[in-house]
């Protein structure tokens, strides 16, 4: 009996998840941006329209989605210096695996950084 | 020894392109406008959600006292185009890989381009059209230099 076929998943390893996880995230934050854009063009309606929805976003639900968009952006961020590092630097594909866990590593510090500072802002109280 | 060297006709050289290389000026727009944009938008992050209250001390007054200052004003308008045709630019890119069919792809591609516009033109209004201090708006609401006359 034939073995059965593996599957067609592609198992590109760190170059694929990270190029996975680019366009997965550089998705989100572009949904972001045209939200974004659209509740601060509230401050052209009246201080009580903008102060009201921007008081939607200090709940701890839209708290908690933004240190996602944040994790989003510093995780597009540290790996479009990859991706540029890949690009432009002469061993740049020779090191690519590397880079991608030390964008790993990076991200991890950067959101240690962010994350107790701005919890401490949703659920800190008042 | 005496067999005459075969003449070779000489290589053709590519046939040059007449038209710009767009999708190399998209290509390098991405790296250039990604660059700009970890700075500006990493500084934008810090002084919204990290220095001060962070996101609990953000309302009107907060945004009237940033937009107040041309720096700030300039620093968002940049963030607000370089973001978006960087996003906007994937976002064509993602379409084109995953909409096969030209009239789903023709669909998403318009629905792209309005959102595009709409969200630039109504952005950067917004930035140069913005007053700090709205007449009849209560004083509580407003940046401490709006009575500070």
């Amino acid at each position: 009996m034939p073995e059965a076929p593996a599957g067609t998943l592609y198992r590109g390893r760190e170059g694929m998840w990270s190029w996975v996880a680019h366009r997965v995230t550089g998705f989100l934050i572009f949904f972001f941006l045209l939200v974004h854009v659209l509740d601060t063009s509230l401050v052209r309606v009246s201080p009580e329209a903008y102060n009201a929805v921007i008081g939607t976003y200090k709940n701890p639900i839209m708290g908690l989605g933004e240190a996602g968009l944040v994790a989003a952006v510093v995780y597009h961020a540290l790996n479009g210096v990859r991706v540029m590092l890949v690009d432009f630097w002469s061993r740049g594909t020779r090191y690519q695996r590397q880079m991608t866990w030390i964008v790993v590593a990076l991200f991890v510090i950067l959101m240690a950084g962010f994350l107790p500072v701005h919890l401490g802002n949703v659920f800190g109280g008042e | 020894m005496a067999a005459s060297t075969p003449t070779l006709a000489a290589p053709r050289s590519p046939r040059r392109a007449r038209r710009p290389n767009t999708e190399l000026y998209s290509w390098v727009f991405m790296r250039a406008s990604g660059a700009l944009l970890l700075i500006l938008i990493f500084v934008h992050l810090f002084t919204n959600l990290v220095s001060g209250g962070g996101v609990s001390a953000i309302d009107f007054g907060f945004v009237a006292g940033k937009w107040a200052k041309p720096v700030w004003q300039v620093w968002d308008l940049l963030i607000l185009w370089l973001a978006m045709i960087h996003g906007a630019n994937g976002l064509r890119t993602i379409i084109n890989d995953y909409a096969t069919r030209t009239g789903t792809r023709l669909t998403l591609m318009g629905l792209l381009a309005v959102a595009f516009a709409v969200v630039v033109v109504l952005g950067t209004l917004v930035i140069f059209t913005f007053s700090p201090c709205p007449p009849g708006a209560p004083a509580d609401l407003l940046p401490s230099f709006c009575t500070a006359g």
